[in-house]
């Protein structure tokens, strides 16, 4: 799949900054005042910016309103739903920390949980699309939310969270990783079964339909090579897992928590990165490539 | 939950009028329904009623619209102001054009009328233009037919009096087997498809015979990978097996063909009576007869006076071992056991699945058969047999063993499309005879039947500029477009003054040896004056051939012009009926262009040329419409055939109707007449058929004839060769002559196998015409050239293996004449020794309004540069023509290479200058719609 | 309406029969000419005379080459547009209601002034059948051709698919899959029509005619009757002509 920098930038910083609302709804850190509004600022800041940048990619980002409709059947539309839910709701308690010094408790909580609940809508987007084996898994919301409660933790400063979530966050990249390089064999979609021309031997593509590129080559017949894939998953791994934990436990931890949170973003995105370059539609069979 | 949806309108309005006219995307001519919105080309879509496609539309058909507004069409008449190739033009008017064209025209017309060569490429008005340089008085006239598919015309004209190309066809409707040679899309593109279809539906089987299994080939139930040139070989196997077997339809062969004739055993000419009629000896009488007596059965086996019939000729020939299956096999690479599996189940069909339609009919010598019976076996065939220089008699070889197993115009066989059949006989002989301020002493064109028929002068010197009709190519039909430029710059047989093209891109695909092309149109001799001195050029588009030109005629596109696809010129007539069609402009031109022939008309007018101006000087046509309706070729026969006649109930024969071309246009842009049932089937030897075609002006009495399985006309050649009669052979021609003008079917290497050491250049090389892409003119189409952007050399997987090829790699592809280096692809079901590529989609940079990064001008490529229009140098010194030494085809898949792996060259090599856009550049997004 | 619809009243869809589609790209074409012309916006084409030109298409034609055990390669041109798949996974995705699913007769369709060109529909379609226009940021599919199918300032027999009405072969098949008795329900029982990637659950409408077996003379079969010779020398047969002229 083509790494849109629109999409990565988008679920790199909502992940994060939803994970980071989280946090807050269940007031952890417990704070209100400034330091609450600093807090929710860059929650939101995350948040809506990731949203934002999500709509670069739209065709018709004027229309995006008509995209909270189809909650029932649609991953993309209660995403939408649930992320204005929830920045809504959190708004409502961020309102009562930042300015009414209240814990509205059952607010934050309601908050916390639609917020997890963007993570997920955000995350099954992917995890639904049968066309991208490596995506099809609830291994994928797993990975996201962890990703994201661990950022949120290491941001919120839950450094005792952090140290235990960013770890658990790295065993699901790993085990992601390990069964996405397998997903699209064990898929059974091969170039015989999308042409159905098996019986006879063995298939192969001899020319695409056009000499020219075309929509579908340039969206999801993106391909990195295999070296590059894994110096991309140390550095995701390095810097959005193992850096910020050793960060953290450093001496002196508390001037080094920013660095750490802003290593932490950088290895997400390598990892999202990764997460879209790395996936193979099964679209590419029909152009021979995979 | 109930289900929401969208209200849509699935009524819409689809047009405010439909046009109907005829397509020229390609040469296959169908019909097309033009829808207009706001007077614009809003859809084309096929035309049901149409006798070529009967709804159906290709690719390049559809496409039409993205022709009529290409950047690329030329915008007005231009005189050349840079340098030769250069591309610098600067626009003028129509006037000044006419004035400058006429200005060189009329000194050569007046003094020496051979200074100029008159040559057009793909054109479909050949009666007209021809009929022009006839007026005019140079011998120097031909269309392309030389270069493209000449052997097949002529070998299927003097073999049986008509042709695959486009002027036949399978009974697709009845035919069970269907053989298909060297075709990967021919002019016959929509039918062919239809006919495909067709047969698959019935439960037919179709073997394609093809080094390359892609398009028809593809489909075919079994794919026969030949090697190229040596199909000659394998159809005298399979007939070597039909004679072995006696799978032989000896009735038809009997009274229809000239196997029962007797050859005078001292001559090896046929016998004939007092009245020049071939001889036969009556089965049932014993006696000697001519062969068109009633009631005769000729007798196959006959001997009189030692001379043995043309039947027992061939026995003896082909039941010779050399041409056994398992001689032959591996030269073909093709099983010996294929072959003979191949040719029993030929026989199979056509034997144990004959029928009968029960059709009574009465044939030339007034005996009335009762039923006619059918032969459910076919056979179709192009380039791939007819462009290797042994491809006239390879050609006549297919026409043989169609002709043995009895399918050549029976239910269920091969059919001819009017105006064939037509033996040579009826058909016109070459003319060159010229005279200063005078037309031409009849049409340059025609068949010759001996040696005495040659456009030579007294000197034994050639008449015409592409030396056609000499014993370097004797029966050379449709002369040799590709010898025009090398022949005016080598001087040889003499200088000319101005050659005027129209619709060939001969600096570019349409020639071999581009590359030397290119040099011979800039060359310029001691005194800086160019060595072909003047160039007039009439193209639509940018092409690349505009660039070469001094002057220039620009043409209107086909939706833009009136046109006249006539039963005089290439018909568009199907097996069961006679059909025309016109073009008419269904848009008017938005630039300041002509139709060539109108331009041709006013040139005429301004020359004054007979056929064109009345005794007192004034024009006898104002323009190309004002002929087709007027002209009057003999009384009563005109360009068109329909509606003729003054109410325009008249058909074929019949006066002038000033309203023809509105009942075209009423009647969808076309005309078809049935050939009345009982006459549609022996067409050659029908009564009914040959009193239609009188009717129809065909013919002017009734031409029957037999098919010549012995070709007399090639015998007087052969026998010349062998020191009889005055005119005689230069010595270094005689063995050839002697050698290849043997008068029954032969098959021997196409020449490039003996020119160049088979172990240096062991790769057959070919190209293939894409199904969406026509020649050089649909890249300029935006739709067409996603398709067909770049063509890369396609290797078998042997080839590719030995090489340790990788996808994106390229290679450098050498024969003797000359090197490129080009992208290379794998292909499996391909030829082991073979690779090709797509024909014509190489570009130079700045032709076609695309931009100098166009992939077809950095990826794509030209086999041309590969090809020369000579031979290498012989033992003497001398280098004859890369053509069939009989017709002078063009042997474009003779050719052989070597190939090896090359470093990335970035861009195709060679590669040239860009040339300047003379229209500028196309828009960097289309969204076309008209009706908003 | 993202939702499918239980069932349809009829399964409107194409057989294409790969034995016979010769690779022309008429379908193609003329599929690009009627829809830039008809429903919803034109389908434009990027850098049309350039080095890069890119366009969007609502059918395109692969071809692939199949290497049997034993024999020649053989090549099959693949024609491949929407198959208006039964479960249709583009239009569950849509978050829009741009995507649906026609209750009457099963085709596919994007309301085009509701797409806000998200792309997640193509992202969901196995079969590379949706394009997202590039000039007007709507995603653009076929549409069957529901303009045509029942228009009636079209003539009756015109009223089909404009890729079905062009081909020269007759490779593509225009019908209703939910009647047993029509042309395309008896095409693919009798001749195996078959779906793509059935393991994706899809349940295309569209069906594939697989290629018929092909080079069957080619099999070595030693059974297999070759022509009987009537003579070894040509001397023998004249005699055997003789005699075979006596019966005419
Ligand atoms: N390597 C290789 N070369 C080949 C062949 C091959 O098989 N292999 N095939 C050969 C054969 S058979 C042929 S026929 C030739 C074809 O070669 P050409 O006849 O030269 O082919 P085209 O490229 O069709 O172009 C002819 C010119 O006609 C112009 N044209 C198009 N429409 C119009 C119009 O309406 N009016 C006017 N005035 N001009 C127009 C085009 O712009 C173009 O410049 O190529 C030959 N060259
Ligand atoms: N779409 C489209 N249609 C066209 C044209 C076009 O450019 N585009 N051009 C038109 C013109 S001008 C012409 S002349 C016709 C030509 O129409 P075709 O005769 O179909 O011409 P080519 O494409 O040159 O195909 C020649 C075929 O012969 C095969 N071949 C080559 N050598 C041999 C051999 O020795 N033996 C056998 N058995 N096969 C061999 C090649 O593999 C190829 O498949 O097409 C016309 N129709
Ligand atoms: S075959 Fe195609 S391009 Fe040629 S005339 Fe017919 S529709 Fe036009
Ligand atoms: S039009 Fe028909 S034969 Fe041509 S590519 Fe399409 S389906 Fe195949
Ligand atoms: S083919 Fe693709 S676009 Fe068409 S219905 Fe099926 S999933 Fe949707
Ligand atoms: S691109 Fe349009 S049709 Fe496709 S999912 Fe998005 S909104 Fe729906
Ligand atoms: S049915 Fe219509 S929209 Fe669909 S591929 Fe055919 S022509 Fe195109
Ligand atoms: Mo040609």
């Amino acid at each position: 799949m083509h790494p849109a920098p629109s999409v990565i930038v988008f679920t790199t910083l909502s992940g994060l900054g939803f994970g980071l609302l989280t946090w807050l709804g269940i007031g952890m850190p417990d704070v209100s005042g400034w330091v609450a509004f600093v807090f929710f600022a860059i929650a939101y800041a995350l948040a809506v910016g990731g949203l934002l940048a999500s709509t670069f990619h739209l065709g018709h980002p004027e229309r995006a309103i008509k995209a909270f409709s189809q909650w029932r059947s649609s991953w993309l539309s209660r995403e939408g739903v649930v992320s204005v839910a929830a920045l809504l709701v959190m708004g409502l308690y961020a309102l009562g920390r930042v300015f009414l010094d209240q814990n509205w408790a059952p607010i934050g909580w309601l908050g916390a949980a639609l917020s997890l609940a963007t993570v997920y809508c955000t995350s099954m987007i992917y995890a639904q699309l049968a066309t991208v084996p490596r995506w099809k898994t609830i291994l994928t919301p797993a990975l996201f939310l962890s990703i994201a409660v661990g950022g949120g933790a290491l941001l919120a400063g839950e450094r005792d969270f952090a140290v235990i979530l960013l770890p658990v966050a790295a065993v699901f990249q790993i085990i992601w990783w390990t069964r996405g390089d397998l997903a699209f064999e064990q898929s059974g979609s091969t170039l015989a079964s999308a042409t159905g021309l098996g019986e006879p031997g063995q298939v192969r593509a001899f020319e695409p339909p056009h000499t020219g590129t075309n929509y579908l080559l340039r969206e999801f017949v993106f391909q990195v090579g295999r070296k590059h894939a894994i110096k991309l998953r140390i550095i995701a791994f390095v810097l959005g897992f193992a850096l910020p934990v050793l960060l953290v436990l450093a001496p002196f931890a508390h001037a080094l928590f920013a660095v750490a949170a802003i290593c932490h973003l950088i290895g997400i995105a390598a990892s999202r990165w990764l997460f879209f370059a790395e996936a193979e539609h099964v679209v590419g069979l029909y152009y021979g490539k995979r | 939950m109930t289900h929401h949806q969208p209200q849509i309108d699935t009524s819409p309005k689809v047009s405010d009028e439909v046009r109907k006219t005829t397509c020229y995307m390609c040469a296959c001519r169908c019909g097309i329904n033009v829808h207009m919105k706001d007077g614009k080309v809003a859809y084309i879509e096929g035309n049901r009623d149409h006798p070529v496609n009967k709804g159906v539309l290709c690719a390049k058909g559809s496409a039409g619209i993205m022709q009529v507004n290409a950047p690329s069409r030329l915008k007005s008449p231009m005189k050349r102001v840079g340098p030769r190739g250069s591309g610098e033009f600067e626009e003028i008017s129509w006037d000044e054009a006419l004035d400058m064209a006429v200005a060189l025209l009329k000194p050569i017309r007046e003094n020496d009328p051979e200074k100029l060569a008159f040559f057009t490429g793909r054109d479909q008005s050949q009666s007209f233009t021809g009929f022009w340089a006839q007026n005019f008085g140079t011998p120097n006239f031909a269309a392309h037919g030389g270069f493209c598919s000449v052997n097949m015309a002529a070998g299927g004209i003097y073999t049986m009096g008509g042709a695959f190309w486009e002027f036949g066809q399978p009974d697709w409707d009845r035919t069970k087997l269907f053989m298909l040679f060297g075709v990967a899309e021919d002019h016959d593109s929509n039918p062919i498809k239809i006919g495909i279809g067709k047969i698959k539906g019935n439960g037919g089987k179709i073997v394609g015979v093809n080094p390359i299994r892609s398009g028809y080939n593809a489909v075919a139930d079994e794919w026969v990978g030949i090697t190229p040139g040596f199909d000659g070989l394998f159809i005298l196997a399979m007939v070597h097996e039909l004679f072995r077997a006696g799978k032989l339809d000896l009735e038809y062969l009997s009274r229809f063909t000239n196997a029962p004739v007797l050859i005078d055993a001292e001559t090896g000419l046929l016998m004939r009576d007092e009245n020049g009629k071939e001889l036969v000896i009556d089965r049932r009488t014993g006696k000697l007869s001519a062969f068109d007596q009633k009631g005769i059965l000729p007798d196959l086996a006959a001997t009189h006076e030692g001379n043995r019939t043309v039947f027992q000729l061939m026995a003896e020939k082909y039941l010779d071992p050399q041409y056994a299956p398992e001689a032959v096999a591996e030269r073909c690479g093709i099983s010996a056991d294929r072959i003979r599996k191949i040719a029993s189940e030929l026989a199979r069909v056509a034997f144990d699945e004959a029928f009968e339609l029960d059709q009574s009919w009465t044939d030339f010598r007034g005996d009335t058969h009762d039923k006619m019976i059918g032969r459910p076996v076919s056979f179709h065939s192009m380039r791939g047999v007819s462009a290797h220089s042994n491809g006239f008699q390879t050609c006549r070889a297919l026409h043989l063993l169609q002709i043995i197993l009895g399918t050549v115009e029976v239910p269920g066989g091969f059919r001819f499309k009017p105006p064939y059949p037509k033996p040579i006989s009826a058909h016109p002989k070459p003319h060159g005879k010229v005279s200063r301020n005078a037309p031409l002493d009849g049409p340059h064109l025609g068949f010759v039947h001996g040696p005495d028929d040659l456009m030579l002068r007294e000197d034994g010197s050639p008449i015409r500029i592409d030396k056609a009709f000499t014993w370097e190519n004797p029966m050379s039909s449709h002369g040799l477009m590709h010898m025009v430029i090398s022949n005016a710059h080598a001087g040889d047989p003499y200088k000319i003054d101005t050659l005027f093209m129209y619709m060939a891109n001969m600096s570019w695909n349409s020639s071999m040896n581009s590359s030397g092309v290119m040099q011979m149109l800039t060359d310029k001799d001691e005194n800086g004056d160019y060595v072909i001195p003047n160039i007039i050029y009439s193209d639509a588009y940018s092409s690349e051939m505009v660039a070469y030109a001094d002057l220039i005629l620009p043409d209107t596109t086909y939706l833009e012009r009136h046109d006249c696809i006539s039963l005089l010129d290439r018909p568009i007539c199907e097996a069961d009926a006679a059909a025309d069609a016109i073009r008419w402009p269904v848009i008017e031109p938005d630039r300041d262009v002509r139709g060539f022939q109108t331009t041709l008309v006013h040139l005429a007018n301004r020359l004054g040329m007979p056929g064109f101006v009345n005794e007192d000087g004034s024009a006898k046509y104002e323009d190309y419409a004002d002929y087709i309706v007027n002209h009057e070729r003999k009384p009563g026969i005109g360009p068109l055939a329909g509606f003729r006649g003054k109410d325009g109930d008249k058909v074929g024969r019949g006066e002038v109707n000033p309203d023809q071309l509105d009942r075209y246009i009423e009647n969808g842009g076309f005309y078809v007449e049935h050939i009345p049932s009982g006459a549609d089937y022996y067409k050659p030897w029908n009564n009914a058929y040959q009193d239609w075609a009188v009717g129809m002006g065909i013919y002017d009495k009734p031409e029957p004839y037999l098919f010549s399985l012995y070709s007399e006309p090639m015998r007087k050649f052969q026998r010349a060769a062998e020191g009889h009669g005055d005119r005689q052979p230069p010595e270094h021609l005689r063995g050839r002559v002697k050698e290849t003008m043997d008068p029954l079917p032969i098959w021997y290497p196409p020449f490039e196998e003996n020119n160049v050491d088979p172990d240096e250049y062991p790769v057959h090389a070919l190209t293939q015409r894409p199904m969406a892409m026509y020649h050089s003119w649909g890249t300029q189409n935006a739709w067409l050239r996603q398709i067909h952007g770049r063509n890369p050399l396609y290797v078998p997987t042997k080839i590719w293996e030995a090489n340790d090829f990788a996808e994106g790699d390229w290679a450098r592809v050498s024969s003797v004449h000359g090197s490129i280096t080009v992208p290379v692809a794998h292909m499996a079901a391909l030829n082991e020794s073979t690779v090709w590529t797509w024909n014509a989609i190489g570009k130079r940079k700045g032709a076609w309004a695309l931009s100098n990064d166009a992939p077809e001008a950095t990826k794509g490529f030209l086999l041309n540069h590969l090809i020369h229009e000579l031979q290498p140098p012989k033992g003497d010194g001398l280098r004859w023509s890369n053509s069939d030494p009989i017709t002078g085809q063009a042997a474009w898949f003779d050719l052989r290479v070597k190939i090896e792996k090359a470093d990335d060259p970035r861009e195709s090599q060679p590669g040239f200058d860009p040339i300047k856009s003379p229209v500028g550049q196309g828009p960097d997004e289309l969204t076309w719609k008209v009706g908003k | 309406m993202t939702t499918l619809p239980e069932t349809t009243q009829r399964k409107l869809g194409l057989v294409i029969d790969l034995d016979t589609c010769v690779g022309c790209h008429a379908c193609v074409v003329s599929c690009k000419g009627w829809n830039t012309e008809n429903y919803g916006a034109p389908l434009s084409d990027q850098n049309p005379y350039g080095g890069d030109p890119s366009g969007t298409f609502l059918n395109r034609v692969h071809s692939y080459e199949v290497q049997p055990e034993e024999g020649a390669a053989q090549l099959i041109h693949f024609p491949k547009s929407c198959l208006h798949c039964e479960d249709a996974p583009c239009v569950t995705v849509c978050p829009t209601g741009a995507s649906y699913k026609r209750i009457e007769d099963g085709i596919v369709l994007v309301n085009e002034s509701d797409c806000i060109g998200c792309g997640l529909c193509a992202w969901a379609c196995p079969y590379g059948a949706r394009e997202l226009d590039a000039a007007e940021g709507v995603m653009k599919k076929c549409t069957l051709c529901v303009d045509r199918i029942y228009n009636e300032n079209l003539p009756e027999e015109d009223r089909m698919p404009a890729c079905v009405r062009t081909c020269p072969a007759g490779a593509r098949h225009f019908g209703d899959f939910a009647d047993p008795e029509s042309n395309v329900s008896k095409l693919t029982a009798e001749r195996g029509g078959m779906d793509l990637m059935p393991e994706l659950n899809t349940k295309p409408v569209n069906k594939y005619l697989p290629p018929r077996p092909k080079d069957e003379m080619d099999q070595i079969d030693v059974l297999a009757p070759f022509l009987a010779p009537v003579a070894e020398e040509p001397k023998g047969f004249i005699g055997w002509l003789d005699k075979a002229l006596e019966k005419i």
